[in-house]
């Protein structure tokens, strides 16, 4: 029989994302195989960042520095701000090095299931923002759902009165997508954004 | 053994279940709303399949007719993504799907509210400037199904069926314009497109319309479970509303040419 000890490890493990209880057993024993190698140092780690990383409260972004490093970042443009759903967009977003701008973690989509309103996004601050006078463009860089589309309706429409120019992402062919693998609605969207070359 | 079923559905919403699975509800012919679970429904190639609105050719197994099944389906007409660009059409569409999702009893067949949703989404892609005054109608639809229709054909005072102008919130009886004067401020408007498929409408009317089934959805097909109108409907009106207010602001004045 196990250690109550291992098994609390190994369900608090199984509780993160990707990680199922048999990927968390793994993980567990590599760690105890040489604890002072590879557990303790991730514990002080974990508790060091769950000391150090805050929510930036300029736009939102996880970072141990509050603004984040993006928003104090003087190099990157401050005339356009990309609106994100979450941190993880966010992340995706800078690994793919398109964005110079700055960022809007907005917390989230409206969701009629979910219950989540206009009042329970971070739209408020969004405009606050753009009150200040430096935005020239606003990314709307949001999912392609239903949720997705009908968030960034309202987005559009409550920073419209700012005089702002809003864009958003364009939808249609995968880079290296065939078009006889992409479904009809896809298709669809590739085809209303087609453009002249 | 097993049970199954397959045929045309509507997706009426799909939320995600664990980390790759989602759990999706389906309006059908013959099973009416469904429930199911889509293993790996949050996948990329799924994703795009359940999507609110879409019309999907569905699969649903289980071992037992009971239990939640497991639903997988291919993708027949993708409403929501040819509706996304349209602010009205998404709004009406997802407004549909919420109410169809909020108000039917899950696994009694509801084939009219079923056909109603069908012609609806399809008319979207047709004919999207209509598309307030097509949702109307399938609410109309959606609540005679139900059993709390409007009887619309004639007066309920005096039995005629000139000039029906308004209907009773109480009894959901159309009301003439000479017995419904004396009351009228207590009436709830008639639009004239319900009457006569051919009259013009437009946002005053569409606004007109939704307020009307919103009384009796909120009152009748949501109120007995105690549950307010779907957030997706209210957004839908809300936007008819503005359309309205901006269709009586008085249009600038031409300038005169120099």
């Amino acid at each position: 029989m196990r250690h109550d000890a291992i098994e609390h490890l190994v369900g608090m493990l199984a509780k993160l994302p990707g990680l199922g209880r048999r990927s968390a057993r793994r993980a567990v024993l590599r760690m105890l195989q040489d604890p002072a190698a590879r557990m303790l140092p991730l514990a002080d780690a974990l508790t060091a960042a769950a000391a150090a990383v805050k929510p930036c409260r300029v736009c939102g972004n996880l970072d141990s520095t509050d603004p984040c490093r993006i928003c104090s970042d003087p190099a990157r443009d401050q005339d356009a701000i990309c609106v994100v759903e979450g941190v993880a967009e966010l992340w995706a977003l800078e690994r793919a090095h398109a964005h110079h701008g700055l960022y809007h973690v907005l917390g989230g989509l409206l969701s009629a299931l979910g219950g989540t309103g206009p009042g329970d996004l971070s739209i408020q601050p969004l405009l606050a923002r753009i009150a200040e006078g430096r935005t020239r463009e606003v990314i709307l860089a949001l999912p392609a759902t239903v949720d997705g589309a009908a968030t960034a309706h309202v987005l559009a429409e409550r920073l419209a009165p700012t005089g702002v120019q809003i864009t958003r992402l364009a939808q249609g062919v995968p880079i290296g997508g065939a078009l006889d693998v992409l479904d009809d609605g896809t298709l669809a969207a590739a085809l209303k954004s087609r453009r002249a070359v | 053994m097993s049970t199954s079923w397959e045929g045309p559905a509507i997706v009426l919403s799909a939320r995600p279940h664990g980390e790759a699975g989602a759990l999706v509800s389906l309006l059908t012919e013959a099973m009416g709303r469904h429930p199911g679970l889509a293993k790996g429904g949050q996948s990329r190639a799924q994703t795009p399949v359940w999507q609110a609105g879409n019309l999907v050719e569905a699969r649903w197994v289980a071992r037992l007719a009971e239990q939640l099944g497991a639903v997988s389906g291919e993708l027949v007409h993708p409403a929501a993504a040819l509706a996304m660009e349209e602010p009205l059409t998404l709004a009406v569409l997802s407004a549909a799907c919420s109410v169809a999702d909020g108000a039917l009893p899950e696994r009694v067949a509801h084939p009219e509210s079923f056909h109603g949703l069908v012609r609806l989404i399809v008319s979207l892609t047709r004919a999207p400037e209509r598309a307030p005054e097509a949702l109307v109608r399938w609410e109309l639809i959606l609540l005679r199904e139900l059993g709390y229709g409007l009887d619309l054909e004639a007066c309920a005072v005096t039995g005629t069926n000139q000039e029906l102008v308004w209907v009773s919130p109480r009894t959901g009886r159309a009301v003439g314009r000479q017995a419904g004067e004396p009351y009228a401020g207590r009436l709830l408007p008639l639009p004239k497109f319900l009457l006569n498929e051919d009259a013009a409408a437009g946002p005053e009317e569409w606004l007109e319309g939704l307020r009307l089934t919103a009384h009796f959805l909120e009152r009748d097909a949501f109120g007995i479970h105690h549950r307010p109108l779907p957030a997706a409907r209210i957004r839908a009106q809300d936007r008819v509303a503005a359309l309205a207010e901006a269709a009586q602001l008085p249009k600038p004045e031409q300038q005169e040419p120099l």
